[in-house]
């Protein structure tokens, strides 16, 4: 780990003094606003309808209506931008060679690994923070569950720990950030879509993809379940590309 | 200080450099010189851990290349050959930047930011981009890089290439300045730049040492034969004739020709002797008008060519032998 906060604060550094962290946070609160807007849009259409139908008024609340379909939908925005924001990770520095005076440093590679991460990690917690705004004003208008709405963001937060994990893996392997963002891209989707091909498969290979697919790990936290299986889950996903980074950035040393 | 022992790097089957060997003093400037390719560059990036040999040992201050790393990266300032540096950022925090990569303590982080700035005359660009700098001052920011945390050991690669001759001589100023307590390896392809700096000469060719002692040895050592310089007035057919026919030479080749029948020849003859006189002689007897006659001495350049081209004239002619037996 010896090193990690020097490269941290240099890579905050090229997040935030140049335009890329702005221009991804704000496009992202854009989208997120946008959703938020037609949700509340669509719940108040609702009310109008359960005025005269108490069945229904029993069944809708802030939590179903507004913030489940909205974090859902901030689930797939965070699958196209994740891979924007690790494609330079280590990508940039292989093509501007920085990288033999980074890796000459006395820095383990363990340590250039997490620092480049966390920075990353950063970038996305701004960005779920940002989204906040829309939940405090959920709750001048009314009671949201906020115990399924913290649930919730833990979803997104560690789903976009382990797509970043994943990115700063195959950012470690190529010197192009375009090849490098969409091998991310693909990758992350087939993750997250597996699941779907579990009916097709046999009953033993069907539960095995299953459990792999991120789409069904993420269920339980939109439920407003905290369980230890799904959060382990992200976090082992996470952990394993970092290794698997660190073994790459390895690799670099051994084959020159 | 530095040892080298059989270092052999292969990319893919192609070897880079075979079997390397040398050792290097404290506190002495080793030039590295070599045409482009020869593996200079592949032998300070094994030197600097960023890649590793395929085979042979490198001892930096007795600790080993691939067991201590980070030890040796920590004693080892580098500067790569295209001084890549991250364009976005401030000098100033650049440098910050790498301090703090190198543990230099956070009490004495902006002492030793000032004092290699003051060294290598960057005080004034603190603020700037790095984007925006000329190529003298980036090389002087990969200078300060390389000085932070105030290595025993600097290897330099190519650190003048692409600078105008001003700045190439404020490098060299600046660089023969820090050698003062360090041990420097400074790779070129310039020549006269060895012999102004160093105190040794490795000449590497092809992947292997091919000459190494100190550019005054080796200027020397290397005079097998003495040369001089002729510039006449006469028929251009008839001079080479005449000079190869004078006692004790050895070799006449014809230079340009000038305007008004001037024919510079070029005479080589043992190295005891001075042939000269004789060939002065020789000259007016024929009644050509001399313009010109001097002792050409054999630089460093001489030196590095021969090496370099005798090595592949017995390659080819080793190469045509293999070639007849398989015939």
């Amino acid at each position: 780990m010896r090193g990690f906060y020097a490269v941290f604060r240099k890579e905050m550094g090229s997040f935030f003094v140049s335009p890329i962290a702005y221009v991804v946070i704000a496009s992202f609160l854009f989208i997120s606003g946008f959703f938020f807007w037609a949700n509340i849009s669509f719940m108040s259409i609702l009310s109008l309808q359960a005025t005269g139908n108490p069945m229904l008024a029993e069944r809708i609340n802030l939590t179903d209506v507004v913030v489940r379909p909205l974090v859902q939908n901030l689930a797939i925005v965070l699958l196209f931008v994740m891979p924007l924001l690790t494609m330079r990770l280590f990508s940039e520095e292989k093509k501007s060679g920085a990288i033999e005076l980074l890796l000459t440093y006395p820095i383990t590679d363990t340590g250039v690994t997490v620092g480049k991460f966390l920075a990353a990690a950063f970038v996305l917690l701004v960005m779920l923070l940002g989204t906040g705004a829309s939940v405090l004003l959920l709750t001048a208008i009314g009671k949201p569950d906020m115990g399924t709405v913290l649930t919730c963001y833990l979803g997104l937060f560690l789903m976009g720990m382990a797509f970043m994990a994943l990115g700063t893996f195959i950012s470690s392997l190529t010197e192009n950030q375009i090849i490098s963002a969409v091998v991310t891209f693909g990758a992350a989707l087939l993750c997250w879509i597996l699941s779907w091909t579990s009916t097709v498969a046999g009953k033993t290979a069907g539960a095995i993809i299953k459990e792999l697919s991120i789409l069904e790990h993420l269920d339980s936290f939109n439920r407003g379940v905290l369980s230890l299986s799904d959060v382990s889950f992200f976090v082992l996903f996470t952990a394993f590309f970092l290794f698997l980074t660190v073994r790459s950035v390895e690799a670099h040393r051994w084959r020159g | 200080m530095i040892e080298v022992e059989g270092l052999t790097k292969y990319y893919g089957r192609l070897a880079a450099i075979k079997n390397v060997s040398f050792r290097i003093r404290s506190g002495e400037i080793v030039g590295f010189l070599g045409p482009n390719g020869a593996g200079k560059t592949t032998t300070m990036r094994i030197l600097t851990c960023f890649t590793p040999a395929s085979e042979g040992t490198v001892t930096i201050l007795g600790k080993d290349v691939r067991k201590d790393s980070l030890e040796i990266r920590q004693k080892v300032g580098y500067l790569p050959e295209n001084v890549p540096l991250y364009d976005w950022m401030r000098v100033g925090s650049y440098l910050d930047f790498v301090a703090r990569a190198k543990g230099v303590r956070s009490s004495s982080r902006k002492q030793e930011i000032e004092r290699v700035t003051e060294s290598v005359g960057l005080t004034g660009v603190m603020p700037k981009l790095i984007r925006w700098l000329s190529k003298g001052y980036r090389q002087r920011v990969g200078l300060a890089q390389a000085l932070i945390g105030d290595p025993p050991i600097l290897i330099l690669d190519e650190p003048t290439i692409g600078l105008d001759p001003r700045q190439i001589r404020e490098i060299r100023q600046l660089i023969k300045g820090f050698a003062q307590n360090r041990t420097v390896i400074l790779s070129t392809h310039i020549l006269p730049e060895v012999g102004q700096v160093c105190d040794r000469v490795l000449i590497i060719n092809k992947g292997t040492i091919v000459a190494e002692d100190s550019p005054t040895n080796l200027t020397r050592g290397h005079g097998k034969s003495s040369r001089c310089r002729v510039v006449l007035r006469a028929p251009e057919s008839q001079v080479e004739d005449v000079l190869t026919h004078v006692e004790k030479v050895t070799g006449v080749r014809l230079g340009s020709s000038g305007p008004g029948g001037e024919v510079e020849a070029i005479i080589e003859a043992d190295a005891e002797s001075d042939v000269r006189p004789l060939v002065a002689r020789a000259v007016l007897e024929k009644g050509w008008d001399l313009l010109e006659l001097g002792a050409v001495q054999v630089t460093l350049e001489d030196v590095f060519i021969d090496l370099v081209t005798e090595e592949s004239e017995v390659d080819s002619s080793q190469q045509e032998a293999s070639q007849q037996e398989v015939a």
